[in-house]
């Protein structure tokens, strides 16, 4: 009984230490073809955004997979994350000259702000069961979108300024500017995301969501996903961890739209929609339910495969939703996964035999067999 | 639960498919969707165009999405002077590539910089304001000279050298529609019916209602809509009706325009309409029954139904680009983006080998100088000003008869 808890154990935190490793060899691999300028114009373009979704994906995936709750409005916390990030960069513009410093301190911000109206959504919800998330993440979704089109903001010396619904209610002292111009989003934003700070975003996550799926709670986490009637009967409180996942997953959330969000000149509020939130949980679906390295590899490649289609110019979409359908057939076909089981076996036995090889003690009761 | 999401997945896909669908009807009533045309007309091939200069222009708008229409108009508005400037066989060849933005803004900074990898020299866009903001901020800092057919938001030209714009601002838009309508004693009650999810619609307004006043203008009702929400306007018509607005003012595009002079019918509420530049192309629309937009007033920098010359020749290559799809007042910006770049680049000199930071240069201090005007479909004498936007005359004309009657 101990060994095979100490086993089970060991393998999560292999399998955590693999996705690291994963993340930190793309971003090797990305910086040194960069440094030799081997990446195209458009590639490098994308490297922030495609960060952003990396966050995006396994922040959802710790509602969807591990806590079995379905989120349809992920994109409104990134929605809000990214417009209070943008406000709290722009405000201390003159105090923190550094960009850095002010990167991190946005993305504070808009994790905290995001994260807070997760708590807010989360606490009357998650008492219930079914799928009422669903439908009242949906309408939060619609509802930040709309109020983001109504709402003006804009700093002078006093400070910041808010008013909704005209753009003429925004009075703003000698010298203060319009930020966020309702329908026309944020302008004149100062870009301060880089493809680093999105890849340190990445492993902060990883760090954050593993790490809660690991500890005692994201154990009840799972254990109330799994049979909700016997976790409780063991005294676990639903609402708490249930919300403990979403809030967690909102605020990074939150953090990626703020590094969405400081990596355009302009962000507009109808970009974080109902289809960006689809969007996310494609990835999701598509990476595998609970799967943080699938969800890592499918935000990836589904968004620059749209771009790498851009020649097949208004056929990229429906090229776009063949292949999703064509991976979506493969990973649940049961010949394609017995055939994917044997490669990783004999990927896996390749490994065990360099390792055996160099020395019986690296990996000490690896030889379990 | 797994059943809903399994459900709710299968919805999605079907709606994945019917947008897919969509995409692919545009791609086969167009030039074949094919957006890689390097645009040789007719009978230039290499060896007549010895010592011509080559200049890529790159443009960027909605092919795909809610906004297609507008940008399709750019597309091939564009496209129909390119075939013309490189038939003349002048000194300056262009090259055309179009990239599709589905106006958004990640997607339109990934197009642009898929145009960077073209090697680009002169860009051409974006259709729409928001994308262009932020297309307009990297194209600053990267120095390429920029020229939008229709983002009309002061945004986009605001503390940027580089970008120029051929349509009017929005609010030259509404403080033109304020004066005219006081100039031209049309009604002293007005309601106004804006779209404020869309930074246009929103532009105007606002515009509108600050000078109105000035204007000796009384705003009765103002009421608005969102993208989201424009089939029924039932509730903005009759809240126009029931303050005794004598005239509906609408900043709008003309599909939801099209609702509104329907509905107002239905219920017997007969005002003066006026409208901006949006509501051109309300005539072409599918389906519209042309009665009702009789006696409606634009204004609009574009008559397609004009006589001269030039605007005919081009009415009749657009649509044969097309597919017969009518031009409207976006085409026409779109044909005097390229000829007003293809002059300033023939007054600056622009030679082969010059980098793009050069032509920047080159072609804003041809834009701002003095002496440098452009004849086109949307104005003659267009003159530019150095905050980059454009100085020609308003037109306001009035639908008789289903066509435009000069104001």
């Amino acid at each position: 009984m101990k060994t095979e808890k100490k086993r089970r154990l060991r393998r999560n935190t292999r399998r955590s230490l693999i996705n690291y490793a994963i993340v930190i060899a793309a971003y090797a691999i990305v910086q040194a073809l960069n440094a030799g300028g081997n990446i195209k114009s458009s590639l490098q373009g994308q490297l922030v955004p495609i960060c952003a979704y990396i966050v995006m994906a396994v922040s959802l995936n710790l509602v969807v997979g591990v806590s079995g709750e379905l989120s349809l409005g992920h994109a409104g916390f990134m929605s809000i994350g990214a417009f209070t990030g943008i406000v709290a960069a722009t405000a201390l513009q003159a105090a923190i000259p550094m960009g850095w410093v002010r990167l991190l301190i946005a993305m504070v911000v808009g994790a905290a702000f995001a994260g807070l109206f997760g708590l807010l959504v989360g606490v009357p919800v998650l008492r219930l069961r079914g799928d009422y998330l669903a439908i009242v993440t949906l309408a939060f979704g619609e509802i930040v979108k709309n109020i983001m089109n109504i709402l003006y903001v804009g700093i002078d010396e006093k400070g910041v300024h808010i008013a909704a619904l005209e753009g003429s209610r925004l009075v703003l002292a000698e010298g203060g500017v319009p930020l966020i111009k309702g329908p026309m989003g944020a302008v004149g934003v100062a870009k301060l995301s880089t493809f680093t700070a999105g890849f340190l975003l990445v492993l902060v996550t990883l760090f954050v969501v593993q790490n809660l799926v690991d500890s005692r709670a994201g154990r009840a986490i799972l254990a109330l996903r799994d049979n909700r009637i016997a976790a409780e009967s063991v005294g676990l409180s639903v609402t708490k961890y249930k919300l403990m996942a979403f809030v967690t997953s909102a605020a990074l959330a939150g953090a990626a739209g703020v590094l969405y969000g400081l990596n355009y000149t302009g962000l507009a509020a109808k970009k974080f929609d109902f289809n960006t939130s689809i969007l996310v949980l494609v990835f999701v679906v598509l990476g595998g339910m609970g799967n943080i390295r699938g969800s890592i590899i499918a935000a990836a490649l589904l968004t620059i495969l749209p771009e790498a289609l851009r020649e097949f110019a208004d056929f990229r979409m429906l090229a776009y939703a063949i292949v999703l359908i064509l991976v979506m057939l493969a990973t649940n076909n049961p010949t394609m996964q017995q055939f994917f089981a044997a490669v990783m076996e004999k990927v896996r036995g390749t490994f065990r035999e360099l390792f055996q090889k160099n020395g019986e003690t690296v990996k000490g009761g690896g030889n379990h067999e | 639960m797994k059943k809903f999401l399994a459900l709710f997945m299968a919805a999605a896909m079907v709606l994945a498919m019917v947008a897919c669908g969509n995409g692919g009807n545009n791609a086969n009533s167009g030039t074949g969707g094919n957006n890689d045309q390097s645009s040789t007309g007719g009978n230039i091939d290499g060896d007549s165009t010895g010592g011509a200069v080559t200049l890529k222009i790159g443009g960027i708008g909605p092919l795909t999405g809610g906004v297609a229409i507008y940008g399709n108009a750019t597309y091939w508005g564009a496209q129909v002077a390119v075939d013309e400037i490189n038939a003349m066989q002048s000194d300056i060849r262009i090259e055309y590539k179009y990239e599709d933005d589905e106006g958004d803004n990640e997607k339109a900074i990934n197009a642009y910089r898929s145009l960077q990898d073209w090697e680009v020299d002169v860009i051409y866009g974006c259709t729409t304001s928001a994308p262009c903001v932020a297309v307009a901020g990297e194209t600053f800092a990267d120095r390429y000279f920029q020229l939008t057919p229709s983002a009309s938001s002061t945004d986009v030209t605001a503390g940027r050298d580089n970008v120029f714009q051929i349509c009017f601002t929005d609010p030259n838009q509404g403080v033109t529609a304020a004066k005219y309508i006081a100039e031209n004693k049309m009604a002293a009650k007005i309601a106004v019916i804006y779209n404020n999810a869309d930074p246009y619609s929103t532009g105007i307004y606002e515009a509108f209602a600050a000078e109105a006043p000035n204007q000796g203008l009384e705003v009765v009702s103002v009421s608005t809509f969102s993208s989201d929400e424009n089939v029924d306007f039932s509730v903005q018509v009759r809240d126009a009706q029931s303050s005794g607005a004598e005239l509906v003012f609408l900043p709008i595009y003309y599909t939801p325009a099209s609702n509104i002079l329907k509905q107002a019918k239905d219920i017997g509420y007969a005002p003066k309409f006026f409208g901006a530049d949006g509501m051109d192309g309300i005539l072409t629309m599918a389906g519209f029954d042309l009665s009702l937009a009789e006696g409606l007033m634009l204004m609009t920098p574009f008559n397609a139904y004009a006589t001269d010359e030039r605007t005919v020749t081009f009415i009749d290559s657009y649509k044969k680009l097309s597919g017969g799809v009518e031009p409207n007042q976006f085409a026409a910006d779109g044909y005097d983006c390229v000829y007003a770049i293809y002059e300033a680049a023939k007054k600056a000199g622009i030679s082969d080998g010059m980098s793009h930071e050069d032509i920047c240069a080159a072609l804003i201090s041809a834009f701002t100088d003095s002496g440098f005007s452009v004849d086109g479909l949307t104005g003659s004498g267009m003159v530019w000003n150095t905050n980059g936007e454009v100085s020609k005359e308003p037109v306001a004309v009035v639908i008789e008869n289903g066509a435009y009657v000069n104001m």
